[in-house]
């Protein structure tokens, strides 16, 4: 069976791969793609360590295909900082040691990242909720979600 | 490696053809957070996984001209949280929908996979079941209705027919005085499996209860609509002896398993305690509309 031709935008970035026709996004984006900053946890949507954006929606690209992605726009980590610029959240995710191990730290920055952009001001329980399906094996979850909650109020702060 | 073939057809009679043609060995994919965690486990090996997302109907949300809704059987939970009047008109609805799963399982996740799948503790089933939701299904044989609860024939079975694929959810238009409500009982806050999910949806006129429907999940092979639950409610006021005849006929209902989550006895109760905490936000919900 041939490979199947992908044309998809990837962190804005016109590009084309080719895959089976059951390999997951995260396959894609791990294997010809080169983007290993999506990390695979549990590879069956549970842990969040593989979450990116499809079209803005939060996802996990171990549960989508990655012949989904033609035609659609994805976000992975890699498009978090511009340059050597990180991102406020990667940023206070150092400052804060919101990270122990890091396998669970990409997915975590991009899922916060979403929420920050639905709503720029969440509570500590919105903030926990929307992270339920990121999964921090080393527990860090306390630092995780003050490090989130911080840097809402920064860039709260920088806008006014 | 592999001889799976993937199809994404923009129209519903290509991927009915499709699909038909293919037999047993064919899936449908909407949001794929049961079907590739199922090609994980090896559990299913499909032949042909035939992507609905592309077909319009599949995805949309529609306010019928009797003030319904038709949902698409492929909209993903969170777009449907994101609909400026859905959630208003079924909040039962929206809160089981938006209970399948994390954030990232609510950007694929779909009402109509949850409900093909088939599982016994499907949140969004009881709620959809309360709500008196008809699925349109379309197959070789062209279109039929149903009502949502005619499709699960046990877990992980559907009465679908061989090719028929489920077209979209059409939620009937709520009378002043109506309200939609669902429960599950879970060990966690969050991001599990229903030990008992319990769907109201109740109509009150001058403080009496003039319809009702019950949906009741993870206690018996399929969701199940309760109808004596329902028939204790309807002319009441929802006062204490009304609730605890439909919370007794929920017990009834119960053909629970013994499992991890919980035991028989403890299903049994719960989904009557459900029933009244459940009914007590419809009801609440009704007397704000």
């Amino acid at each position: 069976m041939a490979k199947l031709h992908v044309s998809t935008t990837i962190n804005g970035e016109p590009m084309e791969f080719l895959c089976e026709p059951n390999d997951t996004m995260l396959d894609a984006l791990r294997g010809p793609l080169g983007l290993t900053g999506s990390k695979e946890g549990c590879a069956s949507g549970d842990c969040g360590a593989c979450s990116i954006l499809l079209d803005d929606r939060l996802v996990c690209s171990c549960l989508m295909l990655s012949a989904e992605a033609q035609g659609h726009e994805i976000r992975t980590i890699e498009g978090m900082a511009h340059g050597e610029k990180l991102h406020p959240l990667q940023q206070k995710f150092l400052e804060m040691a919101a990270l122990q191990c890091g396998i669970c730290t990409s997915g975590m920055l991009v899922a916060s990242d979403a929420l920050l952009k639905k709503n720029p001001q969440p509570s500590e329980e919105e903030v926990r909720f929307w992270l339920a399906g990121n999964l921090c094996r080393c527990t860090g979850y306390d630092k995780i979600v003050r490090a989130v909650l911080e840097t809402a109020q920064d860039m709260r702060e920088a806008r006014n | 490696m592999t001889d799976i073939r993937y199809l994404s057809p923009s129209t519903l009679d290509e991927a009915v053809s499709a699909f038909a043609a293919a037999g047993s060995a064919a899936r449908i994919l909407a949001g794929g957070t049961d079907l590739l965690v199922q090609m994980r486990a090896g559990s299913v090996r499909p032949g042909l996984i035939v992507d609905i997302k592309k077909i319009s109907e599949m995805t949309a949300i529609e306010e019928t001209a009797d003030g319904g809704f038709r949902v698409g059987a492929a909209v993903p939970g969170a777009v449907l949280a994101e609909h400026p009047r859905f959630g208003k008109v079924w909040p039962g609805v929206l809160e089981a929908v938006n209970l399948i799963g994390s954030t990232q399982v609510q950007g694929r996740a779909s009402a109509g996979g949850n409900l093909c799948n088939s599982s016994p503790a499907a949140d969004s089933v009881p709620a959809m079941i309360a709500a008196g939701a008809i699925v349109t299904v379309a197959g070789p044989n062209g279109r039929r209705e149903m009502p949502v609860e005619a499709v699960p024939a046990g877990p992980g079975r559907t009465h679908l027919k061989p090719g028929e694929i489920l077209v979209s959810f059409t939620l009937p238009p709520r009378p002043p005085g109506s309200g939609d409500a669902y429960l599950r009982m879970i060990p966690r806050t969050e991001m599990d499996i229903a030990v008992v999910g319990c769907g109201v949806s109740l109509t009150l006129k001058g403080g009496v209860c003039t319809t009702a429907r019950v949906g009741l999940g993870a206690v018996a092979p399929t969701v199940l609509l309760v109808e004596a639950a329902a028939k204790a409610l309807v002319g009441s006021k929802l006062d204490d002896a009304a609730l605890s005849a439909a919370a007794s006929a929920c017990s009834a209902a119960c053909r629970p398993i013994d499992d991890k989550r919980g035991t028989i006895a403890y299903r049994t109760k719960i989904a009557g305690v459900l029933l009244k905490r459940t009914a007590a936000i419809a009801a609440q919900r009704a007397g704000g509309n």
